[in-house]
């Protein structure tokens, strides 16, 4: 008898399967959705958006580079998913974690490794909430969140225009509504570069951080698979009940696990913002890198490592979608990730269909 | 006096989508589904009555019937909205996915679609739908003479025939929750599906029922919106769909509670903008950029309210739980 595992029954490849399933479906819709909208541009608009990412290695720099938050957010949403909640306030946590590195770089004048910690901090204090309200009150977590995510909003606006020594106004630039240049405030506060731009043919996008998103992943994945207290949240996600039966403090998990989802959305505003290419701009509307961590959480069926590979997607996809201007609005990348999303939201109807295929499969060869 | 007649006309423009969204919202969790995609409903019905205004517009029909254009484009924006509810509706009852995810999902297509349709419709980089002025209810087109500002202001300055339809269908909504035997069923549904269901309540229905009436009220308040804001479509409704959500929260998700609860998030919102101009508020000297922070207080005030409440929380109790005939 093999000792391997029928093919029906693994686990990890059905959801894989699964995930690059969805990701041709939705595709396919955006695909659809172009051929509706403008047939003769719909070819070259396709190719745009799966194409750019590799066709020079100053876009595939930007590809890594806008991977490095969405890593972040999505280990953020999928290390919820693990304890059983849904933080669909990882933008909250993303504004106020690049708030807080912000503030270390152009107001206290840290070093770019104290603000991405600083970072943390402000996406875990935002994550407190969610998981406090949830433990002690029984409020959903994602009422909290969605609440939280606009006051953090409101909060970071209100801030910063009452600290007029962050503003790009007071250093040189004529614009009030963004923060400082970090080229012009603090130049201790970039992220280094590590030569990767010379690796990439000079490109202003990539750094190192991209390495840094995929050592927190794997410290993720240790933290969840290695040790007793990820083992409890996990207890805590597949089963609540039974895990305050088996002597689990599920409240305590449910607040510890919120408040390092936070810290990791956190990582990724001081990841995003900290590259010293983009300044933060006073927003009118919630931030979207932290609801693009959703898709890249479920395309990986939550598991750290699956969301290296995740990140990496959509980052493609999104550079991308920037190069099917002007015949489509960039937007039409969006379409594709909400169809990802919705398949991912009856995965388990995926997941059983696969499993038969593949079980149909085993037993055609056993009869054979 | 004009300033109280502006803030008292535009708290009632604003408080129209807030009141639609959360009656919405409220039907759709009675049946027992969490509707997050309000927001996107929302996004998804001003899209579609926003397109319809401007045919109209072009046709010469909205110009020599303004009224009767605008209660097609409310009825449209209603029908669309429902239309986008379906695919809720479908996840989450049929499919018993999680309500949460698949409305995320929405809330991230809708903004999407709408933008990737008005270039493709509009061409490129227009991205602004404009909204023809004759939609407005002015007291010449009434036939009624009035002499005192005061009054002016108050009742025209912003009248458009989404506030009477909000009025006629808040009332009907009311009875239809309470007074007849689907609201009893409806709300059966979402406190104990297994109940219903051995009584000969098809909960399936029910739920469908809920997730619909939620679709057809959040897309007329997705073109109340945007009639309130009167700057035009940009594909986006500002978070009201979320608002919403806190509204019938803090509504209690009983009707005449999310009246109130609408009124005083609109309120806010008006404070927000017009702060500077209203004598009796706090100065606040030296604050900078104090919209933003009475924009954030009503988000803060349901948190508190919440806290307050969720020991004796009104949410119906099995509301984001999918109905599964088998289980026990």
């Amino acid at each position: 008898m093999n000792k391997k595992k029928p093919l029906a029954e693994n686990a990890t490849l059905i959801s894989i399967l699964a995930s690059l399933l969805s990701i041709v479906i939705g595709l396919a819709i955006g695909f659809l959705l172009l051929l509706i909208l403008k047939p003769s541009a719909a070819a070259e608009g396709m190719g745009a958006m799966l194409g750019t990412g590799f066709s020079n290695l100053d876009k595939f720099g930007k590809v890594l580079y806008q991977a490095a938050p969405l890593m972040c957010c999505g280990l953020s949403v999928g290390f919820a998913f693990k304890t059983g909640l849904f933080n669909i306030g990882a933008s909250g946590q993303y504004t106020m974690g690049a708030f807080l590195a912000l503030y270390g770089a152009i107001f206290l004048q840290l070093p770019w490794y104290v603000c991405l910690l600083l970072a943390m901090i402000g996406g875990g204090l935002w994550g407190i909430f969610p998981g406090l309200f949830k433990a002690l009150f029984n409020v959903n977590e994602v009422i909290t969140a969605i609440m939280f995510n606009w006051i953090a909003m409101f909060l970071v606006n209100l801030v910063l225009a009452n600290m007029p020594l962050m503003l790009a106004s007071a250093w040189g630039a004529s614009n009030s509504d963004r923060t400082a240049a970090l080229a012009v405030a603090n130049k201790a506060a970039i992220i280094p570069k590590g030569g990767l731009d010379k690796l990439f043919g000079n490109s202003s996008w990539v750094n190192i951080s991209f390495f840094i998103a995929v050592v927190v992943a794997i410290i993720v994945w240790f933290i969840l698979e290695k040790t007793t207290f990820g083992y409890e949240l996990k207890a805590c996600g597949l089963s609540k009940d039974a895990a305050i039966y088996a002597g689990i403090n599920a409240n305590r998990n449910i607040v510890f696990s919120m408040i390092i989802a936070g810290a990791l959305s956190g990582l990724g505003g001081g990841l995003y913002y900290l590259a010293g290419t983009i300044q933060y701009v006073l927003e009118k509307s919630i931030l979207s890198m932290g609801f693009n961590g959703i898709p890249v959480a479920l395309l990986a069926n939550s598991n750290p490592l699956g969301t290296i590979f995740s990140s990496l997607f959509i980052s493609y996809i999104n550079v991308g979608g920037a190069a099917m201007q002007p015949n489509f609005s960039s937007e039409s990348t969006e379409i594709i990730t909400a169809v990802i999303i919705y398949l991912a939201a009856f995965a388990l109807l995926m997941r059983g269909v696969i499993g038969k295929v593949l079980a149909g499969k085993r037993n055609k060869e056993v009869k054979a | 006096m004009i300033i109280l007649a502006n803030v008292i006309s535009l708290t009632i423009v604003f408080s129209v989508p807030l009141l639609l969204v959360a009656l919405g919202g409220s039907y759709s969790e009675h049946s027992g589904v969490i509707n997050i995609a309000l927001e996107g409903i929302m996004v998804i019905g001003a899209l579609c009555a926003c397109f319809a205004l401007s045919a109209f517009d072009k046709s010469g029909f909205g110009p020599a019937h303004p009224q009767l254009a605008m209660l097609l484009a409310i009825c449209i924006a209603g029908i669309s909205g429902m239309a986008f509810s379906v695919f809720l509706a479908f996840a989450a009852i049929n499919l018993r996915a999680d309500q949460t995810i698949g409305g995320t999902a929405l809330n991230i297509f809708a903004p999407a679609f709408a933008v990737v349709m008005t270039w493709a419709i509009q061409g490129q980089g227009q991205t602004t739908i404009q909204i023809p002025s004759w939609i407005r209810i002015t007291k010449e087109s009434l036939g009624i003479q009035m002499e005192s500002k005061f009054l002016n202001a108050l009742l025209f300055k912003y009248f458009y025939l989404t506030t009477p339809v909000a009025i006629v269908l808040f009332i009907i909504a009311t009875i239809v929750m309470y007074k007849t035997r689907f609201g009893l069923r409806l709300r059966a549904c979402g406190e104990h599906p297994q109940a219903a269901d051995s009584v000969g309540i098809n909960v399936y229905r029910m739920r469908y029922a809920g997730v619909l009436i939620s679709g057809f009220l959040g897309g007329i308040g997705g073109i109340a919106y945007t009639i309130a804001v009167g700057s035009g479509f940009n594909s986006s409704v500002g978070g009201y769909g979320f608002l919403a959500l806190a509204v019938m929260i803090f509504g209690n998700w009983k009707p005449v509670q999310i009246l109130g609860s609408a009124v005083f998030f609109a309120l806010f919102k008006v404070v927000a903008a017009y702060n500077s101009s209203i004598p009796f508020l706090p100065k606040l000297e030296g604050l900078k950029d104090k919209s933003s922070l009475y924009q954030m207080l009503p988000y803060i005030v349901t948190m508190v309210v919440l806290i307050f409440t969720s020991k004796k929380s009104q949410a119906p109790k099995a509301e984001g739980i999918p109905y599964d005939k088998g289980s026990r």
